[in-house]
């Protein structure tokens, strides 16, 4: 046997088909489910030796637009971000359907039904459909990983960028994949249009019409996907359609038997109208089966449900929200679920919870002391990171996590409506993805607020990745117009838990922008960098 | 011959570890394998699991199922209690009897022993201080896979063999430690079962 099989997650799976698919880069920023993507490709060795690009992008915005320059310059590229990364990107992800691209482009979005690590569970297959960009829905980590190389294929044959759509499950879930032998990168190729990428009216309306044309053949490479399936039964009481890991709940249900109901597999977008069609006309209801949000049951039950025979999510037979699980679909599918053994009344909730010495410890310790105990609770809007778990006990001290950089906007607004004092908290890491532009919306009208740029030097939530501040977060606040007599560094150590308050106290009665900064190590990078430089020193 | 088990603990014990052993044990016998794990902000001191799924037909769902678990592997005596949810009727709770309290509203001690011990067949084991006997205090975890291992029909010398390849980057002596716990607790489950 010549097949090489080898154990993968399923980011890991993607990673993999993209080098072995003849990628030149991949840009990111890091987002539960979707890190060890890029983490993969940045350890490859392979990866190393054909100088693949894979360092980390200030936000999945310029992640999406550099792999799009990419591609203009007619390499292969990919994007890769969690679902809500997508809102940050969409405006460059939405025209790039317009442009259209030279080299092959895949942008991957992670989504997380069930909201593991997450602040809601949006569907990324709407993007893909409101961009008129088709979609690729791996069931499994063997299509994930063959898909990045058909999905690169597909990019260049209609010059339009591909959505690859995952979510959490088989993102985290490692199986035995069949790799192959890799494929060359494209040599670098101006577009042949040189007019393409300039999305000027006159040029866009052409543009843009003709993105529309393409949706027929779109739709045509769909029903003879290799991914799509209809796979017939003589049972036509129930007919399904299963999407991406949709489909492995169905099978997992007839392990033992062959599903006696027809079988339409969707992993490759847009809906093969005909086949569903075919299915609507000979069965007598229809089960649609979908990780995430309803988007094909609605597609197909319409706004008046004029067939009447759709279920799925929106009729109850399957929750409305939450991910899909094998025991779900069992249920949908009428077959009888005993009742499970309960949990036992005493089991504890056991919640996340700050890493014992984090330096957001201290920091709460001294926003409580200062701000809370004086004012009340109220004043604290906060940002996306380990820092977001200062909403729990003991600490409780902030009031918001909406999504990256809100924390200075939202204090801004709300000191604007006369509320002090008003303060925000983010970290260095997400203070570069984008906080930088909502400080400087607060220098040029002199908000009165405060500032916490927690920073220890690292993207802490998702495992510890490079951040972009590294040593230059004060040159950033000063370059933004901070002024230098209100940009303060802190030591957040408990000894120091007074002077830290002391600041605060004094920043408070400054009617501006003030910029605090607790300055100190992650606790998670420091013990690998002890425990290496341990390894070293023995070695 | 299909084993479907949810590994249970608190972020940092090390299930994953476990899932690598009984996982590479299981590729090494010519097994189909799926792994599910939890990434993310759980890993910081919450609870977690791993949905770990081996067997000689193709495996679909990386969840298992509700009712569907053949073995909860667990090396913190209350998680072991959360995922009841999964465990088929024949199925076997297994699980460390060392508390890991980092929460204020931890139950009672006697309490989480009595609900263990409600379980049917149940398997409650102090591996902390197997491992810590053996002067390897961190391989409470490979103790808790040798336990584990005599649930299952592959042979013994296969979860050798993972110990070896997880550990493979960190030397003979770590290897050798994590073989002694894996004995040990393969050891124990003969014994008292």
């Amino acid at each position: 046997m010549t097949e090489k099989k080898v154990m993968l997650l399923g980011d890991e799976a993607i990673a993999q088909g993209a080098i072995d698919a003849g990628l030149s880069g991949v840009y990111a920023y890091p987002g539960t489910p979707s890190t060890e993507i890029t983490e993969y490709i940045q350890e490859s060795k392979a990866a190393k030796e054909r100088k693949i690009h894979s360092d980390w992008s200030a936000n999945e915005k310029t992640a999406v637009e550099s792999a799009l320059g990419m591609s203009y310059a007619g390499k292969r590229a990919m994007a890769c971000m969690k679902h809500v990364g997508l809102n940050v990107a969409a405006d460059a992800f939405v025209n790039s359907g317009v442009t259209g691209v030279n080299g092959g482009l895949i942008v991957v979005s992670a989504d997380d039904p069930s909201m593991h690590s997450s602040q809601n569970e949006q569907d990324s297959r709407f993007y893909g459909k409101f961009s008129f960009i088709p979609i690729m829905e791996p069931s499994n980590q063997q299509e994930a990983y063959n898909m990045m190389k058909d999905g690169f294929e597909l990019s260049e044959k209609y010059e339009l960028p591909v959505l690859m759509r995952i979510t959490t499950r088989l993102a985290h879930s490692r199986s035995g994949v069949v790799v192959n032998e890799s494929v060359k990168q494209n040599e670098l190729a101006l577009p042949k249009d040189g007019r393409q990428f300039v999305l000027l009216p006159a040029i866009a309306r052409k543009r843009y019409a003709n993105l529309l044309k393409k949706q027929a053949l779109l739709e045509h490479e769909s029903e003879i996907s290799k991914y799509n399936k209809y796979i017939d039964a003589s049972d036509k009481t129930l007919g399904i359609i299963a999407c991406g890991i949709g489909y492995n709940y169905l099978m997992e249900n007839y392990v033992n038997e062959e599903c006696p109901y027809p079988v339409l597999k969707i992993s490759q977008y847009p809906v093969p109208t005909k086949s569903v069609k075919k299915l609507m006309e000979e069965c007598d209801e229809i089960l649609i089966l979908e990780e995430g949000m309803p988007l094909v049951e609605e597609m197909i039950r319409g706004l008046l449900d004029e067939s009447g025979k759709i279920k799925g999510r929106m009729s109850g037979e399957l929750p409305r929200d939450g991910e899909l699980t094998p025991s779900a679909v069992a249920v949908a599918l009428g077959k009888k679920v005993d009742a499970p053994k309960e949990i036992p009344s005493i089991v504890a909730g056991r919640p996340p919870a700050l890493c014992v010495g984090c330096s957001h410890i201290d920091t709460y310790n001294a926003i409580n002391e200062a701000i809370k105990a004086v004012y009340g609770d109220g004043h604290v809007f906060s940002d996306i990171g380990c820092y977001t778990l200062g909403a729990l006990p003991p600490f409780e001290a902030i009031n918001s996590c909406v999504d990256m950089g809100a924390s200075i906007t939202m204090a801004k607004g709300a000191a604007d409506a006369g509320l002090f004092p008003a303060c925000a908290v983010i970290g260095d890491s997400t203070f570069c993805h984008s906080g930088m532009t909502g400080l400087l919306d607060a220098v040029i009208e002199k908000t009165n607020i405060i500032v916490f740029i927690v920073d220890n030097s690292t993207t802490g939530m998702t495992g510890g990745q490079k951040s972009h501040a590294e040593t230059r977060l004060v040159k950033i606040v000063k370059g933004l117009g901070v002024e230098e007599d209100h940009i303060r560094i802190v030591n957040p150590v408990k000894p120091k838990h007074d002077e830290f308050v002391n600041i605060i106290k004094e920043e408070l009665e400054y009617n501006g922008v003030s910029v605090i900064i607790p300055q100190r190590e992650c606790m998670q990078t420091l013990r690998r960098k002890t425990k290496s430089a341990n390894k070293n020193r023995e070695a | 011959m299909k084993y479907d088990i949810i590994l249970a603990g608190v972020g940092g014990q090390g299930i994953l570890s476990i899932a690598k052993v009984i996982g590479d044990a299981a590729l090494d016998a010519g097994l189909y394998l799926k792994q599910a794990e939890v990434h993310g902000m759980s890993q910081r001191g919450g609870d977690v699991q791993s949905h770990l799924r081996l067997s000689d037909k193709e495996i679909f769902s990386d969840l298992v199922p509700i009712n569907g678990a053949d073995i909860i592997l667990s090396v913190e005596p209350m998680e072991s209690l959360r995922y009841l949810p999964y465990l088929s009727g024949k199925g076997r709770l297994i699980t460390n009897s060392t508390p890991f309290k980092n929460i204020s509203n931890y139950p009672q001690d006697e309490d989480v022993v009595k609900e263990i011990k409600n379980v049917k067949g149940s398997l409650l084991m102090d591996a902390d201080s197997i491992a810590k006997d053996l002067g390897n205090p961190r391989g409470m975890n490979m103790v808790m896979a040798g336990a584990a291992s005599y649930f299952m029909e592959i042979p013994f010398n296969k979860f050798e063999e993972g110990i070896k390849a997880t550990f493979a980057s960190k030397g003979e002596e770590i290897i050798e430690k994590n073989l002694k716990c894996l004995r040990a607790g393969r050891k124990f489950a003969e014994e008292n079962c």
